[in-house]
């Protein structure tokens, strides 16, 4: 698994990110490489509550708080710091930060997977005819206001989701039900992503750089609907 | 056994939530029921002011918390309607001088004294708000015909959730019959599409409320009030009578009939 060692790693779980930071490389370009990781999809990542993981590596209490402010500029939250060393633990219980200890055997589980990975990670396994699929979230209740759903793969909700709710995903929405909130999807970039609903009346709905506003209700027909990129605007047809 | 504890909360303010408690309380006891009303709106009180009670505050519930009296004492009881009290909060302090675990505590005191326990919950998402649902069998959301109101109301439902609380039921208060005929204000409809709750009771406009908060008398006393009649029916209802929602286009005057039909 450790074929190249990444610096930073980035990760969502159910909790929020877990960013694992590589114990052995210089720390200035490890914050460096995070910040322009976490630049290249601010809107993805704003909002989220973040598990730092530094493994073995010492980290004082003036770099732990440039780390935090580094996020929360970005509006991050630095909610949990996990680390084997007793001088990084110390410095975060300084800055009133919940920690974790770990020990060496849990570092292996901090790569990030990838998106679209035909291969399970247990490659000793053999993949028969079942598609591989991505991974994703299923939400099974109606989304309310002031409720975010991040994932990095796809989300499919059964129920609605409200005004004054958001989801955003690096992959497809589906939700079975009405869409009256916020939708993101392809957040990471990827255009060919689609959204799809049995109501579509999102209040903004986003497709990777793309942005629309639902049209003033007038007549509006309730049908299962799907958004998608198309000549680089988001169209909107029947779902059939 | 004990007293049905039921918060009544709506995340907006100034939606009717001290009206509501108010009077549901008072239609309560006089359906001979044993009712105690809490006020958990520390440092912005007013339960007291709408039920009259303002000039019998001795001791609030911030001095039970901290031991200045035992919870008797701050119990104030109600001289027109005997079955009613009220325990006050504080004007001088703020929501954190009180914890949910503190409530927890003085509703558990309270309950094998009463049929019901009526918590007004302050505005917002906070600890006023936390404090209020912590002891609450029951959450009553009211919410106004605005959208405002109706996403704020969609938020707590969602905190309720969170917090695994019975779903709640809904007060639509303040609808203009009129406006909502002419497409000018939400519907109950519109409402309950977005909330998906059970409602419980729609209060029209009414300019018998104001005065009556004013002067201390809720206007659930007043007979020509159309308003007043919606909460004696809501606390009916509480009570598990099938008592349909009323027809907001009748006049007053119908529904007096009907009411006196039904009751005999």
């Amino acid at each position: 698994m450790n074929n190249q060692q990444e610096q930073v790693s980035i990760k969502g779980t159910k909790e929020g990110l877990l960013i694992a930071l590589s114990p052995s490389e210089e720390w200035l370009s490890i914050t460096k490489e995070l910040a322009e990781k976490l630049d290249e999809q601010s809107a993805f990542f704003s909002g989220a509550k973040v598990t730092i993981d530094v493994g073995a590596r010492p980290v004082p209490k003036y770099e732990l708080s440039s780390l935090k402010a580094l996020l929360e500029r970005r509006g991050m939250l630095l909610s949990l710091v996990r680390s084997e060393s007793e001088t990084t633990l110390a410095s975060a219980n300084s800055l009133d930060l919940r920690t974790f200890a770990i020990d060496n055997s849990h570092l292996e589980d901090t790569k990030i997977p990838q998106r679209d990975r035909d291969n399970d990670d247990r490659g000793d396994k053999p993949i028969d005819s079942e598609e591989a699929g991505t991974q994703g979230v299923m939400v099974k209740r109606t989304l309310r206001s002031g409720r975010t759903v991040h994932s990095r793969g796809h989300v499919v909700v059964f129920g609605d989701v409200n005004p004054g709710a958001k989801i955003i995903a690096a992959g497809d929405v589906i939700i079975w039900g009405k869409l009256r909130g916020m939708v993101h999807a392809g957040a990471e970039g990827d255009d060919s992503v689609i959204v799809c609903a049995l109501d579509m009346n999102p209040n903004q709905l986003r497709i990777a750089d793309h942005i629309v506003t639902s049209p003033s209700e007038h007549q509006r027909q309730v049908m299962p609907e799907v958004a998608f990129v198309r000549d680089n605007q988001i169209v909107v047809e029947a779902w059939t | 056994m004990g007293a049905r504890v039921i918060t009544v909360t709506s995340g907006k303010g100034g939606v009717g939530k001290t009206t509501t408690t108010a009077n549901i309380s008072v239609a309560l006891s006089r359906l001979d029921q044993r009712v105690v009303m809490l006020d958990a709106d520390i440092g912005l009180r007013n339960l007291d002011v709408v039920t009259g009670l303002e000039n019998r505050i001795v001791y609030d519930i911030v001095d039970v918390v901290e031991g200045r009296c035992n919870l008797k004492q701050a119990l104030i009881k109600h001289k027109q309607f005997p079955s009613l009290y009220l325990i006050p909060a504080a004007q001088t302090r703020d929501k954190t001088a009180i914890s949910p675990a503190d409530m927890l505590d003085i509703v558990a005191k309270l309950k094998p004294e009463f049929d019901f326990i009526i918590i007004d919950s302050p505005a917002g998402i906070e600890r006023g708000f936390r404090n209020a649902v912590a002891p609450a069998d029951e959450v009553i959301i009211v919410t106004n015909p605005e959208v405002s109101a109706v996403r704020d109301a969609d938020r707590i439902i969602g905190l309720l959730e969170a917090e695994n609380k019975e779903p709640g039921k809904l007060i639509i208060n303040r609808l203009k019959p009129d406006m909502v005929k002419k497409g000018e204000m939400l519907s109950a409809d519109d409402i309950t599409d977005i909330l998906a709750l059970d409602i419980i009771g729609i209060v029209p406009e009414d300019e018998f409320v104001i005065p009556a908060s004013n002067s201390g008398v809720p206007v659930t006393l007043n007979e020509d009030s159309k308003a007043g009649l919606a909460f004696q029916n809501i606390a009916r209802r509480l009570l598990g009578q099938n008592v349909p929602l009323m027809d907001l286009e009748q006049q007053p005057g119908f529904f007096r009939r009907l009411v006196k039909l039904f009751n005999g």
